[in-house]
């Protein structure tokens, strides 16, 4: 290792990191309600996404329910099935798990973990949050409309989502469009400042390929929604119009009920391609966050640095960049071109390789580890194995053949749940096993989050890997019930059962890992400073949690990558970031900042 | 180019303060003037987005060319001599002439709101002739891509309206000129978008 001795860092003229002007908070509502501080945004963020994200958790209960014993509840009509396939598809995806990682630990991390004081744009992250509410109240206002939530299924596809065949079809789908239009433009005003933050705003000596992976993953998740997330809001606004004044973006010559609609023309395969333009690169943006916090998890909890960093920052870069040439492979089935197909097919098979060298890398990094099985340990190694799984049956849905049968079957369902739902969650409890102590000062319960992790984790192969099964056997995707379907064998309605009751053990299990975040926030142990013993700024700061600003009178500079575990020549098994080399650390008097680093006051 | 230098970086090799030699010089560029490069690069994807859907449904048999109102000419007028007025304020900053920076940002807001008003009439011109949104996919396609445009003009008239503020409460001219300039580029950018809305609209 070359190290830049103090005498040298004299040379480089030194970095001119503006302070900048904080935004100090007078009042108790300016400090915890409207605020402009990125931590109590992130926490904002959370519990908003996490409270939706219950009621999605309790509409998938309901659709177990029906699923498992039809015929059995008088409170799930076949509207209210559909209501709540759709709901529950929408919340996870938009206003659960974009929400939680961008928006939640995005802010939280972000400035912490470069070396900055905030956002770069404290106001504009504020409005983002609550325009983010507003349209997670106007999505939950379309239960108490005539008609209900929209049933459109979660894709929204017209024809069908605006004619009057559908639940929700009058003013449910409008306030469904309205919602996402709203939580677009309030997520492109929090991603301008996760962009320009990343770039602009890191601390001295924080070069990019310094940055943890965990930043990495968020920067460029974020890039991909500021691209892809126009494709959705361009499609709402028309299909708003096709729905409220008529017109035919979407909507071709229809007859219903023996009548010609005033609709002709429009083009619902368009829809398709705007929605998954948007709707694959969302598939990472919910991935690459979870791509890089479990990278830093591993790292942390096996003392052992990354295997091959830049390898993992290419492939999260290149990962993104493949993410907007595959989209329509979700769409083999809407009567394309074969050739347009055979592209998709390449592409999509393409993107297993960056995918597979994260695999491996993650892999290798634990090898020769010093493993310690924590929570967020645990949590980490189970998102391999689960990703790993969803994964591979992308593998066989990216291939036109294969995936022509297994089309709008329950096998694309466990598919993605695993790949989209499952894995990315695990990444999120992970990280708030690791993060609850610097955002709370406490420990997170080990018994009820033991209880947690082996309930979710096993209780999630037991749910999803039947439903691979059923799917291989033709259950298709959507139906409210099988009835006395010849091709479905009886056997079908027993796993079904099966499955309904695993799911309602694993749920169970949330509303103990709920119970814990409340009980542990306030009753917790007290956790030790640095409790994981990482390297990353976060940890560093002079008070935990953190206080307004970050960190203190001066900011960190760094002096190295964020993955120095086990390191010859110092006491400690991990050296911090901001911890000045050996040869100029004497020179310091120990307030762990060299006289050579220019460090502008506050 | 610097980007890949940056990011074939050993980050495991060195150790001590290093500055960012390459990579994103974060310095030589004020963050609000990247943050809108970065909002002008979404608004780019969705005004993109809207052109791609324009000649798509444009190759469906029931397309009708649209009557383009006349009054688009001299809105296309108005915003250029807008643009040209604001360019004019962040020139007279740069060269620290107040009063430069006072008539071009007034004469700019004033030319705005002029081609804004002079949409609205192209709208009352069009329902005039009996063409509503939903006469044809191409007036569907003009409402929308007017209403667009329009808002997001409407939102610049904001920030210009913030720095007008500004001007009047006698900020000290350094502290001005950043806005000034956010100011013109936002209006330039939206000028060269309505030109190719509008050419867009004009040739098909």
């Amino acid at each position: 290792m070359t190290s830049i001795t103090p005498a040298q860092a004299e040379l480089i003229s030194p970095a001119e990191v503006e302070d900048v002007e904080l935004y100090h908070p007078k009042t108790w509502v300016t400090k915890y309600v409207f605020s402009q501080d990125a931590k109590v945004i992130a926490i904002q963020y959370s519990c908003t996404a996490i409270g939706i994200g219950l009621v999605a958790l309790v509409l998938s209960w309901l659709i177990r329910l029906q699923l498992g014993f039809p015929d059995s509840f008088d409170f799930i009509s076949p509207s209210d099935y559909y209501q709540f396939i759709t709901m529950h598809g929408m919340i996870m995806v938009i206003y659960l798990l974009t929400a939680l990682f961008l928006g939640g630990f995005g802010n939280y991390l972000i400035p912490l973990m470069v070396g900055a004081r905030d956002m770069v744009f404290p106001y504009v992250n504020m409005l983002s949050y609550w325009i983010y509410l507003l349209a997670v109240l106007v999505l939950v206002a379309s239960w108490f409309v005539p008609g209900g939530p929209t049933g459109a299924g979660w894709t929204l596809y017209p024809p069908q989502a605006i004619l009057s065949g559908t639940p929700g079809s009058d003013a449910g789908i409008i306030l469904m469009l309205v919602s996402l239009a709203l939580f677009i433009i309030g997520f492109t005003m929090g991603g301008l400042n996760y962009v320009t933050t990343v770039l602009q705003a890191r601390t001295r000596g924080m070069t990019l390929m310094r940055m943890p992976l965990t930043i990495w993953g968020i920067f460029t998740a974020t890039v991909l929604a500021l691209l892809a997330f126009p494709a959705l809001f361009v499609a709402a606004v028309m299909m708003t119009l096709d729905s409220m004044l008529g017109t035919s973006f979407f909507m071709p010559s229809i007859v219903e009920m023996n009548e010609y609609l005033e609709y002709g023309g429009g083009s619902p395969i368009l829809f398709q391609h705007l929605f998954w333009f948007f709707g694959h690169p969302e598939v990472y943006i919910v991935a690459l966050p979870a791509f890089g916090i479990v990278s830093d998890l591993l790292s942390v909890h096996s003392r052992r640095h990354i295997f091959g960093y830049r390898m993992m920052v290419w492939a999260i870069v290149g990962i993104g960049a493949l993410s907007f040439v595959v989209w329509a492979h979700h769409m083999y089935v809407s009567g394309m071109n074969p050739w347009f197909g055979f592209f998709f097919a390449t592409t999509t098979l393409i993107i297993a390789v960056p995918t597979a060298i994260k695999v491996y890398n993650w892999t290798l990094t634990l090898w020769h580890g010093n493993i310690r099985l924590t929570l967020p340990m645990l949590f980490a190694l189970a998102f391999i194995v689960t990703f790993l799984n969803g994964g591979i049956t992308g593998l066989f849905l990216g291939n036109v053949v294969v995936d022509v049968p297994l089309s709008d079957t329950m096998f694309v369902v466990a598919h993605f749940h695993m790949v989209m739902g499952v894995a990315p969650i695990l990444v999120i409890f992970g990280a708030i096993y690791h993060w609850f102590p610097l955002i709370t000062g406490r420990m997170m319960n080990q018994a009820m989050g033991q209880f947690h992790f082996w309930v979710t984790f096993i209780g999630a192969y037991v749910i999803f890997l039947p439903i691979h099964y059923l799917g291989f056997l033709g259950v298709p995707r959507r139906y409210f019930e099988m009835g006395d379907t010849s091709f479905i064998p009886e056997s079908v309605a027993s796993l079904n059962a099966f499955v309904t009751v695993a799911a309602l053990i694993v749920g169970f299990a949330q509303l103990v890992f709920m119970y814990n975040l409340f009980w542990s926030a306030s009753k917790g142990k007290v956790a030790e400073r640095n409790p994981w013993q990482a390297t990353t700024l976060e940890w560093q700061t002079p008070e935990m949690p953190p206080a307004h600003g970050n960190f203190g009178e001066t900011l960190p500079v760094v002096y190295r990558w964020a993955y120095e575990y086990g390191a010859p020549g110092y006491d400690e098994d991990f050296v911090p970031q901001n911890q000045p080399p050996i040869g100029a650390s004497a020179e310091t008097g120990g307030d762990g900042v060299p006289d050579g680093a220019a460090q502008p006051a506050k | 180019m610097s980007i890949f230098r940056a990011l074939m970086e050993k980050p495991w090799m060195v150790e001590g303060v290093i500055d960012d030699v390459y990579g994103v010089d974060h310095k030589s560029l004020p963050t609000a003037k990247f943050g809108l490069r970065v909002f002008l690069v979404v608004a780019t994807v969705v005004f993109s987005l809207i052109v791609v859907t324009y000649f798509e449904r444009m190759l469906v048999p029931d397309w009708r060319a649209l009557q383009i109102p006349l009054v688009l000419w001299p809105n296309t007028a108005l915003l250029i001599l807008s643009s040209i007025a604001l360019q004019w304020a962040r020139v007279s900053a740069d060269r620290g002439r107040l009063d430069g920076v006072k008539s071009g940002l007034l004469l700019g807001g004033v030319f705005a709101f002029a081609f804004l008003v002079g949409q609205l009439l192209a709208w009352r011109q069009l329902i005039d002739l009996g063409y509503f949104v939903a006469t044809n996919p191409a007036n569907a396609f003009f409402y929308l891509i007017t209403a667009l445009h329009g808002l997001h003009l409407l939102g610049g008239l904001v920030a210009w309206a913030r720095t007008s503020a500004k001007v009047r409460r006698g900020v000290a001219l350094d502290r001005l000129r950043l806005s000034v300039e956010l100011c013109a580029i936002y209006w330039h950018f939206l000028l060269v978008i309505w030109l190719i809305l509008f050419g867009l609209l004009w040739f098909t």
